[in-house]
């Protein structure tokens, strides 16, 4: 860590307004469909109307008839090569599969792009994919997990045996099962989770065009990994990776669904390559709902092993994720299972682990990140496991927990990952007194005599943020993303310009890394702006995922201000013929310490850029320093306890949130009105997938929601509001103590809502392992149904 | 030859919209909705589009000061009303936030930003229809738009406390005029 101690900080740690918001407040942002060009055509595409096909032909002849329409492009007409996601395991634990930009032989999913249709504008667009015709010589889809694996299945990737594209076995502890054999308590959760959708509210789009004085295409699109997609178009595209520019603008959220290549951004540079002419491509909800990237079908069957005062000996589980007809690029089909995998076993201290995570392919779009990653679902998985052991051994639910949690740090995990230093009992014990001290257990009791039904729900979790190039090498992806690079510079008037190739989506980069570099520089705020999300004005960066920006970039941006600070105070030293270390920074000026003199930035400016005779040897003119981050180890760990207090109304079988609390700790906290707003965000979508959310299909793989009439997303009618509470444990690695604080709430809320749910069922007998918790569910558990969990 | 774009394309009509207080002549598509020519015709780009079939509500603007899903009303249906958008809320068209929208950012009502457009007009026009406004009324109103990123909790709290500074300011005037 740099050596500003924290209470020299002024902006680090404080509620710093958001340097985005007047722009966007004012309707001034600039989001990709905002873009309009000179001569901008606008596309569509033809989507496969069946789930599982052989392409018998394509005609758009008619196509180019519909007026308004100015070009139609098919697979055949466009060429391009396909993206293909890596891991570089054996056949035998991955199984590639290419994604072509066009459907050229086959189609896999409803709603799997065929064509691009480009026209004047996009009713026009739309006009033309009516007179489309695609014949389709159909097969029977593959539409569930059991489907999937059936002997005789029809394949949905004829290279992929059993629809199976990864099976691994990351850990499996010698002599685990003579552990379960001898063991006084073994419980079992057999546990699905729904299909879902990340949802941004700015669905995906781009506009692409071709700049003939600067010999590039030019893409603007919505993604929160720029160099990636530029590396995907390039090679698709079969033009030198100079040759393609993406530019992101302000974003309508992503949370995971624009961390992939999308095929039709791809196909729109392509369009626009080919006609000479901008091209603009803005995804309908429809196809955001039906045909973008999903996430977070999953089946868990696990069981845990325990002593009789409540210890954890050992872990057993089962893991399989409904990766749908594609695996996502960079991340490929195994970014469910191996997170699941590799990390499940969480904030508690289980000696012994077996896991065998599999991706299986089915008829259903792809799968791609979702904020959380497999982590609201192991966790939820965990925290029932630990729920159910608590009734057998009749423990206090929050009691197990207590004897389980991790306490000593650093602490070697059975899954072989270090864990940095947490607050993870502090956090449990704070939350649980906070559900006391409202009382909640009183009411809950005082309900109970009324015939009512209240439920108290705890889970308790960390979140691995900052994967470094190590932790990523792990997984044997082919894209090892990890480092972050920034580059500081000062203009002669004392501002600074700097950059990360982070990519904010909502998350207030502008502001928290400004708050960083303001800091590092002594320099008012607003003398500091961030630019990011374009490839030829950032060498390179992996984009904003994973709860990597401020740990990584973060770390990238402190780095660089560093050494820009270090080069202030060299030419101030030269100019007083003092040491370096004689000079100080504060106030946007370089200070002589323990005298009057002060050299302002702006006259350091001057000499290092307009009179750089002044300068002594080793100091090269200019002013800017370039600095790049990593993680070595392996990476640090946020944590979180959330309690949830729910009522279930038997008339209508609703699951009503009373109370809503959740005690965080992200270390430094750089901004912590920030952070409030990713817990209550967050929070907000594990809600939403567990009580309301859920992408079904029919039997021939017809999505059943296309619009939000049948996609329930939840309102400030549903959302509660959240009581937030702090704790801090600096991280020791990251330049600024901070870690990561994007998904926490999303990974904690599924199970925190379940559990509650289960424990207002309690007198019923009732015990629900399955999100999302339909109210038909818990209608038929408090009106005396025995089995109420289908098996999809 | 007759070079009025309407009466050679049978498909094109002209529409009058009042946006903003200023009145602009479009040459249009009947099909086309309010929101799309508000972008794509007026370049306000301010007015957001989330679902198309009217249930996020980040294309709200106010109709004769009325909160009005822009997606579900063709262009042509405006004539002759007063349209509003984000884009005048601006007390000096672009330079200084109103109330509600600083109490917006003091609130951390936004994120990506992407709904906020909606919700601001939305607010806007109900707060005028009911300046005395519960928070739990408030809540209500909130719960027609979608945002992904909130939680909303914040959203609720901001147009609350723009109500409550407004119902102050109010009071004051009254007080002072008694005086």
């Amino acid at each position: 860590m740099s050596d500003v101690p924290m209470n020299e900080r002024k902006l680090v740690g404080k509620a710093v307004r958001r340097r985005e918001d007047p722009r966007l407040l004012a309707g001034r942002g600039r989001f990709v469909d905002d873009i309009a060009l000179p001569g901008m055509l606008h596309s569509q595409f033809v989507r496969s109307t069946v789930a599982h096909a052989e392409l018998a032909s394509v005609d758009v002849s008619a196509v180019r008839e519909v007026p308004g329409v100015v070009a139609v492009f098919t697979a055949e007409d466009l060429q391009l090569g396909d993206i293909v996601a890596q891991l570089g395991r054996p056949l035998s634990e991955f199984v590639p599969t290419a994604m072509p930009i066009l459907a050229r032989d086959k189609v896999r999913y409803v709603g799997e792009p065929i064509a691009i249709v480009v026209a004047r504008d996009a009713y026009a667009a739309e006009d033309g994919l009516e007179a489309a015709k695609v014949s389709y010589a159909t097969l029977p889809p593959v539409m569930s997990e059991e489907a999937a694996f059936a002997d005789g299945a029809p394949l949905v990737h004829v290279e992929a045996a059993h629809n199976t594209l990864v099976d691994v076995s990351l850990f499996a502890t010698e002599g685990i099962d003579r552990i379960f054999d001898a063991a006084p308590c073994v419980v079992e959760v057999d546990a699905r989770t729904g299909r879902q959708n990340a949802l941004p509210l700015e669905t995906r789009g781009a506009v692409a065009h071709w700049d003939d004085r600067e010999e590039q295409l030019i893409v603007h699109t919505c993604t929160q990994i720029p160099h990636q997609v530029r590396t995907v178009a390039s090679r698709c595209l079969r033009l030198d990776e100079r040759a393609v520019r993406v530019v992101v603008p302000d974003m309508g959220g992503g949370f995971g669904q624009k961390c992939v290549v999308g095929r039709e951004e791809i196909a729109a540079a392509a369009a626009a390559l080919k006609l000479r002419r901008p091209v603009k491509w803005i995804e309908d909800r429809k196809d955001a709902l039906s045909a973008s990237f999903l996430a977070r079908e999953q089946h868990y069957r696990a069981r845990a092993a325990f002593d009789t005062e409540g210890r954890i000996l050992a872990l057993d589980a089962d893991v399989v994720c409904d990766m749908g007809a594609y695996s996502c690029y960079p991340f490929t089909a195994g970014i469910e299972p191996l997170m699941a995998s590799a990390e499940m076993p969480g904030v508690y201290k289980v000696p012994a682990y077996r896991v065998r995570g599999r991706a299986v392919t089915t008829n259903k779009a792809p799968t791609g990140p979702y904020r959380g990653v497999s982590r609201p679902q192991y966790v939820m998985v965990m925290e029932r496991l630990f729920e159910r052991a608590a009734r057998e051994l009749a423990l206090d639910p929050v009691e197990i927990r207590r004897r389980n949690v991790i306490t000593d740090f650093p602490y070697k995990g059975v899954n072989n990952i270090t864990y940095d230093p947490g607050s993870y009992l502090e956090s449990l014990n704070l939350c649980e007194r906070l559900v006391k001290d409202e009382g909640w257990y009183e009411k809950q009791t005082a309900a109970a005599a009324e015939g009512r039904h209240i439920g108290i729900g705890y889970s308790c979790f960390s979140e691995r943020t900052g994967y470094g190039s190590a932790a990523f090498a792990q997984r044997k992806m082919q894209v090892v993303p990890g480092f972050d690079i920034s580059e500081v510079r000062m203009d002669t008037s004392g501002a600074v310009t700097f950059t990360t190739g982070t990519m904010n989506h909502g998350q207030s980069h502008e502001t928290t890394m400004a708050q960083i570099v303001a800091d590092e520089l002594a320099l008012d705020i607003g003398k500091v702006r961030l630019h990011q999300g374009d490839t030829d004005r950032i060498t390179y960066g992996f984009g904003t995922f994973a709860s990597r920006s401020i740990t990584i970039g973060g770390s990238a941006v402190r780095l660089a201000a560093a050494k820009l600070g270090d080069k202030l105070r060299a030419i101030a030293a030269s100019r007083w013929g003092v040491a370096p270390d004689e000079v100080e920074l504060a106030d946007g000026a370089a200070r002589r310490r323990n005298t009057q003199d002060v050299l302002p930035y702006t006259e350091i400016a001057d000499i290092a850029y307009l009179q750089a005779h002044l300068l002594p040897k080793d100091i090269e003119p200019g002013l800017s320093a370039t600095a790049t981050f990593d993680v070595f180890n392996d990476g640090t760990f946020s944590n979180a306890t959330h309690a949830c207090v729910v009522e279930l109304h038997p008339g209508t079988g609703q699951v009503e949130i009373l109370r809503y609390v959740c005690v965080e700790d992200c270390g430094v906290a750089i901004n912590p009105q920030v952070v409030e707003g990713q817990c209550r965000g967050g929070i907000a979508q594990g809600i939403a997938g567990t009580l309301f959310e859920q992408v079904t299909y029919d039997a021939q793989g017809e999505p059943s929601a296309t619009g939000f009439m049948d996609y329930k997303v939840p309102t400030a009618h549903e959302i509660p509001d959240v009581l937030i509470h702090h704790l801090e444990t600096p991280c020791a690695f990251t330049e600024t103590g901070a870690k990561g604080a994007g998904e926490g709430g999303t990974i904690g809320a599924p199970a925190a809502v379940l559990n509650a749910v289960n424990d207002a069922l309690r007198p019923t007998g009732v015990e629900l392992d399955h999100t999302p918790i339909t109210p038909e569910t818990v209608h038929r558990a408090l009106n005396g149904a025995p089995s109420l969990e289908s098996s999809s | 030859m007759n070079t009025d774009p309407v009466a050679t394309h049978a498909d094109l009509q002209l529409v009058t919209l009042d946006v903003n207080g200023e009145q602009h002549d479009v040459i249009t598509e009947p099909r086309r909705t309010l929101v799309d020519v508000l972008r794509h015709e007026l370049r306000l780009t301010g007015t957001h589009v989330g679902c198309e079939h009217g249930i996020c509500g980040a294309c709200t603007v106010l109709v004769d000061e009325r909160p009005v899903r822009a997606c579900l009303m063709f262009a042509a249906q405006a004539e002759g009303t007063c349209i509003r958008t984000v884009e005048s809320l601006s007390e000096d068209g672009g330079g200084e936030l109103n109330d509600l929208q600083r109490a917006f950012t003091e609130h951390h009502a936004l994120q990506c930003g992407f709904c906020t457009p909606g919700f601001l007009m939305l607010a806007e026009g109900f707060l005028a229809e009911r300046p005395e406004a519960t928070k739990e009324e408030i809540r209500e109103v909130v719960a027609s738009n979608l945002c992904r990123c909130t939680g909303y909790q914040t959203i609720v709290e901001a147009i609350d406390a723009c109500a409550t500074a407004r119902r102050g300011a109010c009071a004051q005037r009254c007080e002072s005029k008694e005086h």
